[in-house]
Order: structure tokens, then C-alpha cells, then sequence
């Protein structure tokens, strides 16, 4: 991961890795990784840290208590019950 | 109960903005648990977040009126619900002084970068509760800045655009914190599983 190139293309491998960058500088990228095996690691860790935190992030959820009391600052305890 | 809910279901500006209870309840109820999640993850402390939550409902009831439509709705509560975080870390920051981490300056620095094919170990191993949890923390522990970006584009699924206008950046400034998030949080994960690699290393090679 010393080579210029490696670290010029750093800042490009988010937009790489969800496919946004434009074409040439994607065919660049793509020129590069076949023979940097760093950057080609540094992709493959990227994308698979991008997966685990999508994977383990958790879904929305609002505790009831904390529900409850939203609803009562906010002037609508009537609607609480029927709701949930 | 609408958690699992896609928050599109359309909600009725119009009887929002004539005051309808029964609409502003359902929005309530569509939006407080992406809300909610939001705050949590910026300001990591269940009493803060739950304020942070009843302030962006009041915020958006007391000023649904001016809401022009030129955006989501969602988009603009977002917005409100991230300045009351922006705003609650500030004044904490503010008082204790600045043991809290800077905010702007390590979204300049480069990050280190190391060199360990982590990807090969086993799903069980990547996903363990110890591995989850040090990911949690490495997320809480970006800097604001870049945790901001991260979550409303990587957990609450917002788009490049939308998450600048929430944040009222321009889009090349959304893309560049959330590059540098995603390398931070891949530095973060290499310490760990390359450290669990190594010990494995070890283990094995010292044996007979």
C-alpha cells in the first residue's frame, strides 16, 4: 500500500464499490486491482465490512415506554391504545 | 406496531397541516421508530435520544405548517430530528469542555491502512455478539461529522442527495464523509478480526 496510485484510488473505492463512479475511472480502478493484490484486499474487507453493518444493524423499534411517554408529551394518549 | 412498516404509506400532508390528530398520530407512529433509532445512534444514551425524539415530533408539529412539500417528509424531519441531536451534543460538548472528540479535524487525516484478508473466516466468526458489539462502538466512536453521513445514509437508507439536504451539505461532501466513515469502520473491523487472526495463527503453528 505505498504505490501513489494505491492511494490515489483510496478515495474512490467507496463510490467504486456501490458502482457510481463514472466509466473510466472504474476501468482504471479495475486495471489496478488486477495486479495490486493490497488494494484488492482493502476492496474485499470494504465490501464485507459494508455487509456486516448492514446485516447486523437493527430495525427500527421505540421501547413502549418510551412510546407512551412521546405520545403523552405530545397530546395524544388517546390514540395510543388503539394503535398499538 | 408499524415498525416493520415501510414509512411511505402515505401520510396525508393536507390533514396534517389542517391539524388533524388522528394523521399527526399515525405519522408519529410511522416515523418514531426510525427516528428513534437515529437519535440513539448520535447521541448514544437512551435519556438524550428519547428527548431528541420528543422534541423533532413537537419541532414538526409546531411547524408543519411551514413545511413547503419541496422535499420528503421524511426528509424534512430527518433534518429536524438531526439539528435537536447536533444541538444536544453540542451543549454537551459545551459542558465538559472537550473531552468529547473534535468534530471536524479527523475527517481531513488519513487513514491508516492495513493489509489483512479478513474476509476468508467463518460467517459465525464475523457475526460472533463480541464482534458485533466492537463494531457498535466503532461506529458510536466516529467522529460526528462522519457518523452523521453514515447513518442517515447507510442505516436509514437515505440517498446522496437527500442526506445533503438534510444535512445541507453539497453532495461531493456526503460522498467524501461516507467514503471515509466506510474506510474507518474497515480500519476498525481489520484490528479485530486481523488481531483474531493472528492469535489463531498463533495457536496453530505452536502446536506440535
Amino acid at each position: 500500500m505505498n504505490h501513489e496510485t494505491c492511494h490515489n484510488l483510496l478515495e474512490s473505492l467507496s463510490d467504486y464499490v456501490d458502482g457510481s463512479l463514472g466509466e473510466q475511472l472504474c476501468a482504471e480502478i479495475e486495471r489496478h486491482l488486477e495486479n495490486c493484490e493490497d488494494c484488492q484486499v482493502v476492496v474485499d474487507t470494504l465490501r464485507k465490512t459494508i455487509y456486516l453493518y448492514h446485516a447486523t444493524s437493527s430495525p427500527p423499534h421505540v421501547p413502549d415506554d418510551v412510546r407512551s411517554r412521546l405520545f403523552q408529551r405530545l397530546d395524544l394518549d388517546e390514540f395510543l391504545e388503539k394503535e398499538h | 406496531m408499524n415498525n416493520g412498516k415501510h414509512p411511505s404509506e402515505a401520510i396525508s400532508l393536507e390533514a396534517l397541516r389542517a391539524g388533524d390528530r388522528a394523521e399527526f398520530a399515525r405519522f408519529v407512529e410511522v416515523y418514531s421508530g426510525v427516528i428513534y433509532r437515529l437519535a440513539l445512534k448520535m447521541v448514544n444514551n437512551p435519556q438524550d435520544a428519547e428527548d431528541v425524539l420528543q422534541e423533532t415530533f413537537i419541532k414538526a408539529f409546531r411547524h408543519i405548517s411551514g413545511f413547503d412539500g419541496r422535499s420528503k417528509l421524511s426528509t424534512w424531519l430527518y433534518r429536524i430530528a438531526t439539528n435537536e441531536a447536533l444541538m444536544l451534543l453540542r451543549r454537551r460538548k459545551h459542558n465538559f469542555l472537550s473531552i468529547d472528540e473534535p468534530i471536524e479535524s479527523s475527517e481531513e487525516e488519513q487513514e491508516p491502512l492495513q493489509i489483512v484478508d479478513w474476509c476468508c473466516l467463518p460467517e459465525d466468526e464475523l457475526m460472533s455478539t463480541e464482534a458485533r458489539k466492537y463494531l457498535d462502538q466503532a461506529i458510536d466512536e466516529l467522529p460526528t461529522s462522519l457518523r452523521v453521513v453514515f447513518l442517515l445514509r447507510e442505516i436509514e437508507g437515505l440517498s446522496t442527495q437527500e442526506t445533503a439536504d438534510v444535512l445541507s451539505l453539497s453532495e461531493t461532501a456526503v460522498k467524501t464523509r461516507l467514503s471515509r466513515a466506510r474506510l474507518n469502520l474497515r480500519e476498525q473491523l481489520t484490528n479485530y478480526y486481523g488481531e483474531r487472526m493472528g492469535r489463531k495463527h498463533l495457536v496453530e503453528g505452536g502446536l506440535p
